[in-house]
């Protein structure tokens, strides 16, 4: 039997806007993946400790506040550093280009922008998440 | 007469039948953007219209045509572009572009951590500093917001709520400075509490002494600012968060009369701040749904005010509100369709009979609006004003069977879900069970499968696509910016006298300790002394907590 992916949706800082992040959250539950999310105003140290936590495959950031640069880096160094550093880390939202550049750079597996569809977002994961 | 009525429905009876013979267009549904059935034709038979009760004329009751007797032959809407970012100098200059270029009103947007009530030197706030808004944490910061800008001849509009109150104090001691006394202060204050815990989720305490916050400046403000809006109702953001129109009515009227029962609660006469209330709904693309529900919005309000709450002084029956076009509408593919989407959205208002107007710029979808941007978006507004003829006729769509229909179908709706958000015990109650926020989830997820289905096509996503997206120039925002502004609070708290800091701060947490004591002179003495919007928070944070939603989606 196929395991069930696991993964936590995520919002780093002040920023409020969850309708995307509850949109994927939904989608990714109704394609049979088990679901965690955060809720909001989260702490990139908290949102390491939730994906340790929680076991996550995967994690996903949604941010639409322009502080990606800042907290997304956080995020994907804190996993590495608590030996969790195979947890992919998936980012959507505003991200300028150059930046998306950057984050992939950074170790980052995906960038979403908007207009993105969900089933993208299903298949990104399931692809990346393959059992070798 | 009876006659007539007879051919009239024997022909509406043979329409029908010749129009469900016919093959329709299949694939797009044929509802609105919120979901709603449409019917294909509105007649006569299709709509109740009684002219006395449910229209009038503009400028009376129930005000649905409009709220003034002359609308724009007297005086048009408010041209009033939200701007906010980096520190208060790029704000300050982007506010003088914006009125060199005609603009008649100011709108300040805050950056997350004023929003949040945290100061810019916070570490909560590394890296968000001027991003979404202007950074703003203390007086000086406010000082040279409004630099060279004559607080006693424009009006202001400020977005922010959680921490309004302090962001109100900071203008009118701004305004004092430049000679300018508070009740020649002209502007609105955003203070709105109940639909950031439903939609934009900038709380930082529990809805009971954040309500408490709100009726404080409702009071203050009747006493001491007549001129200033001490809320502004809005709806904007619950449509953004993915509500449908008949819920963004809804639920901001509900929040509205929620403040007006904590105002009267507090013992204060209806007519005496009932006025000075605005509201700030969404424009969305379903242009006909769009415009019946401001037409809805007008008549709910100044019905249930005078019949529920007592009011007597018309001026308290009155909606008067301002738009802003749908962000959510607009692309990251294809930018430059936005102009085409903000246009279309702004008209809708404007044949709502909006008093003030934002339109966004094309690029809002990938940044905060380039200069350029903003000026198209505000030359959109001037247009429609200027060039296409609308704003002579006032409500030139009453009277359309099809509007008609779709402003009675509104407030049914909205009536509906009043009686729901009563009957779970009232609006915070409400909230407390998470119902408007599950409502809107609901409502964001099935338009999201609609467009996945393409059952609703959007121009550029998932229809007419192109290979390459065009290329804009996108404002990008200097990190540099977050350093200088931590320096300049520093510096500025550096300069304080701590001692009568450290009094302010004292006397914050003792008057939130107590009920029914009025907050704003408190807070207007604390800012004077230098005491910066993250301490006053911190201080209230301690006294009254704060708040953490259990998330549904």
């Amino acid at each position: 039997m196929e395991r069930t992916i696991r993964v936590v949706i995520a919002k780093p800082g002040l920023d409020g806007h969850d309708r995307g992040a509850k949109i994927i959250a939904r989608s990714l539950r109704d394609a049979g993946m088990e679901v965690i999310y955060t809720g909001l105003h989260q702490t990139p140290e908290q949102i390491v400790e939730t994906a340790i936590q929680e076991d996550a495959d995967a994690v996903g950031i949604s941010i639409l506040s322009g502080a990606h640069m800042t907290l997304v880096p956080r995020i994907v160094e804190g996993l590495r550093e608590n030996e969790a550093g195979d947890v992919l880390v998936v980012v959507g939202g505003t991200i300028p280009a150059e930046d998306a550049e950057e984050l992939r750079r950074l170790g980052v597996a995906e960038v979403f922008t908007p207009g993105a569809s969900t089933s993208a977002i299903v298949d990104f994961l399931r692809g990346a998440l393959a059992p070798a | 007469m009876a006659r007539v009525e007879e051919r009239r429905s024997t022909g509406l009876e043979a329409w029908r039948a010749r129009f469900e013979s016919l093959r329709l267009r299949e694939g797009e549904a044929f509802t609105s953007i919120s979901g709603a059935e449409v019917e294909p034709l509105a007649t006569p038979e299709t709509v109740e219209i009684d002219y006395g009760r449910d229209l009038g004329y503009p400028g009376a009751f129930p005000f649905t045509r409009g709220v003034y007797p002359s609308m724009y032959r007297g005086r048009l809407w408010t041209m009033r572009q939200f701007a906010g970012f980096g520190t208060a100098e790029e704000t300050n200059a982007r506010f003088r572009y914006l009125l060199e270029h005609g603009q008649t009103g100011l709108s300040c947007a805050f950056d997350m951590p004023a929003l949040m009530g945290v100061d810019s030197d916070s570490p909560r706030a590394v890296g968000e500093v001027g991003r979404e808004g202007v950074a703003v944490a203390s007086l000086e910061d406010m000082r040279v917001l409004f630099a060279g800008i004559p607080l006693g001849e424009v009006s202001t509009s400020m977005t922010i709520n959680s921490s309004a109150a302090i962001a109100l104090a900071m203008y009118l001691v701004v305004g004092e400075e430049q000679g300018v006394a508070r009740e020649r202060l002209r502007g609105t204050i955003q203070t709105d509490i109940l639909k950031e815990y439903i939609a934009q989720k900038e709380f930082i305490f529990p809805p009971g002494p954040s309500l408490r916050l709100v009726t404080d400046m409702v009071e203050f403000c009747a006493a001491e600012m007549p001129l200033w809006h001490p809320i502004s109702i809005s709806g904007y953001h619950i449509r953004e968060a993915g509500s449908t129109a008949a819920q963004e009515l809804a639920f901001t009227l509900k929040n509205g009369f929620t403040y007006v029962e904590w105002a009267l609660a507090r013992g204060l006469d209806v007519d005496s701040f009932a006025p000075r209330l605005s509201f700030f709904f969404n424009a969305h693309l379903d242009f006909f749904e769009e415009i019946a529900k401001y037409r809805a919005a007008r008549r709910i309000w100044a019905r249930e005010l005078r019949d529920r709450y007592g009011a007597r002084d018309e001026r308290s029956l009155l909606m008067r509100f301002h738009t802003q076009t749908a962000g959510v509408s607009l692309t990251w593919q294809q930018p430059l369709v936005n102009v085409a989407r903000t246009a279309i959205e702004a008209l809708a208002a404007v044949l709502g009979g909006t008093q003030s107007l934002h339109t966004n710029s094309y690029d809002e979808a990938l940044a905060l609006p380039t200069e350029d941007a903003v000026r198209l978006a505000l030359r959109t507004q001037q247009v429609i004003a200027h060039e296409t003829g609308v704003v002579n006729t006032i409500d030139p769509l009453g009277g359309s069977y099809h509007v008609e229909a779709l402003t009675n179908r509104l407030e049914a709706e909205a009536y509906e879900l009043f009686h729901r958000i009563d009957e779970l015990g009232g609006m915070v109650a409400a909230i407390e069970q998470n119902m408007p926020q599950r409502e809107i989830a609901d409502a964001a997820y099935r338009y999201q499968q609609e467009v996945e289905a393409e059952q609703r096509v959007v121009v550029g996503v998932n229809r007419y696509q192109t290979e390459t997206d065009d290329e804009i120039p996108i404002l990008r925002i200097d990190p540099e910016l977050e350093r200088k502004q931590i320096e300049r609070l520093h510096a500025f708290k550096a300069r304080r006298d701590s001692a009568a800091v450290e009094r302010r701060i004292a006397e914050l947490s003792e008057a939130a300790s107590v009920d029914g004591r009025n907050l704003m002179p408190v807070i207007v003495d604390a800012v004077s002394d230098g005491v910066t919007l993250g301490e006053i928070c911190d201080a209230w944070r301690t006294v009254w907590g704060t708040w953490r939603e259990q998330p549904v989606f």
